[in-house]
C-alpha cells in the first residue's frame, strides 16, 4: 500500500540516482563483515568445517598432482583391504579408492556449488517477483511451485534424470531446477514485508524503475536467509548427487562420484567393507561441513535469533 | 466444512492435471525422439522391435497435440500398458509392488510416531541432560548421512557381523528381499518376516524420525513454559496430568502437521531405502525402470506415485481442518 503506481514515476537525474543510493546505504541495517566474522570465529564447528571444506577444495583442484593414481588406472589387486601403497584399499576392478575419493570431491563440490547457485538464481527471481509485484504474478508462481511440489522429489529428480541422462551438466541442471521451491517461498515472503517500508517508498518516489528497486534496493536486505539457506542447500544437493548416482540415474562410470562408488560396491559389504566406508564418511563429512557454516553463518548474521 | 472440501478438491484437480501433463512434457516431448529414451544414450543400441511399439503405443508418429489426448484419454482408463522389458501388465506391477511399499511404510510412519514424539518428549523434560544432548547430536547428524549409507550401517551391524563371528541364529537380522510371506492383518509379521522388514523400516523411519523428534522437543519447549502450565500446576495438579493433559496434547499440534507434511519425503526416502534393501516396492521399482529404461513402467509408476501423493495430502488437509475449525474458516486466500 506504499506502493501505488511506481510506473507512473519515470525520469530520474543522475543527481537522484546517486541521492537514493546514500539513502538506500543509510536505511539498510547490515552487521559490518567485520562483526559478522567475529562472531562467526566464536563458532568452533563453523570454524572446523570451513577448514575442512578448504583443505578439500584444494586436494579437489590439485587432484591430479596428489592422487597417486588415475581414476581408471588399475592394478591387478581387487578390493583389496587399506595398505601403505592403496591407503583406502582397491576396487572390484583394481582402482586405487583414495584417488577416486579425492577425484570425487571435484564432483560433489562442482555439482554441489553450481546447482545450488543455479536454484538459488531461479527462487530469486521467481521469489523477488512474486512478493514484489503480488496479485496475478504471484499467484501463478504459487501455483507452478504446488506443481513442482506436487510430485515427490526424489521421484522427480529421477523422472527428469532419466531423460536428460547422466552428465554432470545433467546433473547439475536437474538439481537445479528442482530445488528452488523454498528459496523462492523465502525471498517472497522477505519481499513481501521489505516492499512496505519507507526506504522504498522514497526510491518509488524518487523515480526509480521497478527492477532497479527489487534488485538494488530490496534484494540486499533479503540477502541474509538466502545466504544462509544456500550454504546449508548445497549440502541438500550435494545429498541429492549422490542419491541420484547411487540409484543409477546420476554422473557415470568411471565418473568418481561418492554416491556412485558406494553403489558400485554395495554388493561387497561384507567381504570389502571399505569400498563403501571411505566414499561414505567423505560424503557425510563434506555434508556436514555445510550445514554446520550454515548455522554459524546463521548465528553470525543475526545474533538477536540467539 | 463441505464448502473447504469442495474448494481443496478444484485446487487439487489443476495440479495434478499440470503435474501429470509435465510428465507428458518430460517424456515425449523434451528429448526430441522418445526412442532415445527406451534406448538410452548414443552407445546403446536400441532394440527395433521395443521402438516399433512405443511408437504405437505413445503414438509417436502422430502430431504432438493427438499425442497428448491420447496420453490424457489412456491415463483416465488408467491403461499403464505392459512393460517393453518382460510384457507384465504394470497395474499387476503395481499392485504387487505397492502392496509391499504400504506394509514398510505403515512400520515406518508408526516407528516416526513413537519413537519421535518419546525422544522429542524426554530430551524437552530432560532439557540439557546428557539424553537431550546426545538426542541433539543424533537429530542433526541424521539430516546429514544419507539414508543409504545408514541403510548400509545397520546391515553390517546387525546382519553382515554377526554372520561372520558366527552369533546364534536369533540375533541375525536380514537385509535382502521380503521374507516369507504369512502377514496377519496385511502389516502384522507372524513369521520370520520381522527380520526382513526391521532394518529397511527403520532407515525409511529415520530421516523423518528426526524431524519429528526436533519438532517435539521445541515445541514441548516451548509449552512447558506457557502461563496454562502453571495455572494447571499451581491449582495443584499432578506433575504427570500437567505433563499429559495440558502440555503434551498442545505441544502434539504442530509435530502431528509435520508427520501429515512429510509423507513426501518418506516417498523420497523410500525409493533409496527399498533399493539399498533390494525391498520390492514402488521405489525401488521406479529405480529398476528407469535403469531398464522401461518406458510404460517409468511412467505408469511415475504417475501412480503422483496420484497417491496427491491422495493423501489431500487427506491430511482434510483432516487438519477437522482437527482445527481456524482452517476451516480461516483467510480465503491462504487455502
Amino acid at each position: 500500500m506504499t506502493i501505488v503506481d511506481p510506473s507512473g514515476i519515470s525520469a530520474g537525474g543522475a543527481g537522484a540516482e546517486t541521492m537514493g543510493q546514500d539513502i538506500a546505504d543509510l536505511g539498510a541495517i547490515r552487521p559490518l563483515r567485520a562483526d559478522v566474522w567475529r562472531r562467526f570465529k566464536r563458532n568452533r564447528m563453523a570454524v572446523a568445517s570451513m577448514v575442512f571444506l578448504a583443505v578439500l577444495a584444494v586436494l579437489a583442484i590439485f587432484a591430479p598432482l596428489i592422487a597417486p593414481y588415475g581414476i581408471t588406472d588399475r592394478v591387478p589387486l581387487f578390493r583389496e583391504g587399506p595398505s601403505l601403497h592403496h591407503l583406502f584399499g582397491t576396487d572390484g576392478i583394481g582402482r586405487d579408492v583414495f584417488s577416486r575419493v579425492i577425484y570425487g570431491a571435484r564432483v560433489s563440490l562442482t555439482i554441489g556449488v553450481l546447482a545450488a547457485s543455479l536454484s538459488l538464481l531461479i527462487g530469486l527471481v521467481l521469489g523477488a517477483t512474486a512478493g514484489f509485484f503480488g496479485g496475478l504474478i504471484d499467484t501463478v508462481i504459487a501455483r507452478v511451485t504446488d506443481i513442482v511440489l506436487a510430485v515427490p522429489y526424489i521421484v522427480l529428480a529421477i523422472a527428469i534424470a532419466s531423460v536428460l541422462g547422466g552428465s554432470e551438466r545433467a546433473v547439475i541442471l536437474i538439481i537445479g531446477l528442482t530445488t528452488w521451491t523454498s528459496l523462492t517461498r523465502i525471498v517472497r515472503a522477505s519481499f513481501l514485508s521489505l516492499k512496505q517500508l519507507e526506504y522504498v517508498e522514497a526510491a518509488t518516489a524518487l523515480g526509480f524503475s521497478r527492477p532497479r528497486i527489487m534488485f538494488r534496493h530490496i534484494l540486499p536486505n533479503a540477502l541474509q536467509p538466502v545466504i544462509v539457506y544456500g550454504t546449508i542447500s548445497i549440502a541438500g544437493v550435494i545429498l541429492t548427487e549422490a542419491a541420484l548416482s547411487f540409484l543409477g540415474v546420476g554422473v557415470r562410470d568411471p565418473t568418481p562420484a561418492w554416491g556412485l562408488m558406494i553403489a558400485q560396491g554395495k554388493g561387497d559389504l561384507a567381504n570389502a567393507p571399505h569400498l563403501l566406508l571411505f566414499p561414505s564418511i567423505a560424503l557425510v563429512l563434506t555434508v556436514l561441513a555445510f550445514v554446520f557454516i550454515g548455522d554459524g553463518l546463521r548465528d553470525a548474521l543475526d545474533p538477536k535469533q540467539k | 466444512m463441505p464448502s473447504y472440501i469442495v474448494r481443496r478438491v478444484l485446487l487439487l484437480v489443476p495440479t495434478v492435471f499440470f503435474a501429470l501433463s509435465f510428465l507428458f512434457v518430460l517424456f515425449f516431448q523434451l528429448p526430441g525422439d522418445p526412442a532415445n529414451l527406451i534406448a538410452g544414450r548414443a552407445n546403446r543400441t536400441p532394440d527395433p522391435g521395443v521402438i516399433q511399439r512405443a511408437r504405437e503405443r505413445y503414438d509417436l508418429d502422430k502430431p504432438v497435440p493427438t499425442q497428448f489426448v491420447n496420453y490424457w484419454k489412456r491415463t483416465l482408463r488408467w491403461d499403464l500398458g505392459e512393460s517393453f522389458a518382460d510384457r507384465r501388465s504394470v497395474n499387476d506391477i503395481l499392485g504387487e509392488h505397492a502392496k509391499n511399499s504400504f506394509r514398510l511404510g505403515i512400520w515406518a510412519i508408526l516407528i516416526e510416531i513413537v519413537v519421535g514424539i518419546g525422544v522429542g518428549l524426554i530430551a524437552a523434560l530432560r532439557r540439557y541432560s546428557w539424553s537431550d544432548r546426545i538426542t541433539t547430536v543424533i537429530t542433526a547428524g541424521m539430516s546429514a548421512v544419507p539414508v543409504f549409507v545408514l541403510g548400509f550401517v545397520l546391515q553390517y551391524i546387525f546382519a553382515v557381523y554377526p554372520n561372520k563371528h558366527g552369533w546364534p541364529d536369533f540375533l541375525k537380522l536380514r537385509t535382502q528381499g521380503l521374507g516369507p510371506n504369512t502377514w496377519t492383518f496385511f502389516f502384522v509379521p507372524t513369521g520370520e518376516e520381522w527380520r526382513y522388514v526391521i532394518l529397511p523400516a527403520v532407515t525409511l523411519a529415520s530421516v523423518t524420525t528426526a524431524l519429528v523428534a526436533r519438532m517435539m522437543r521445541g515445541s514441548m519447549l516451548e509449552v512447558l513454559r506457557a502461563d496454562y502450565m502453571r495455572t494447571a500446576r499451581a491449582k495443584g495438579l499432578d506433575e504427570r496430568s500437567v505433563i499429559v493433559k495440558h502440555g503434551l496434547r498442545n505441544a502434539l499440534i504442530p509435530v502431528v502437521t509435520l508427520i501429515g507434511i512429510d509423507f513426501g519425503t518418506i516417498i523420497g526416502v523410500a525409493v533409496l531405502t527399498e533399493t539399498t534393501f533390494s525391498w520390492p516396492g514402488l521405489g525401488s521399482e521406479i529405480a529398476r525402470s528407469v535403469t531398464r529404461r522401461d518406458l510404460p513402467v517409468m511412467l505408469g509408476l511415475t504417475l501412480s506415485v503422483v496420484v497417491i501423493y496427491a491422495v493423501a495430502s489431500l487427506a491430511v488437509d482434510l483432516s487438519y481442518a477437522w482437527f482445527d475449525p481456524r482452517i476451516r474458516f480461516g483467510r480465503r486466500g491462504d487455502a
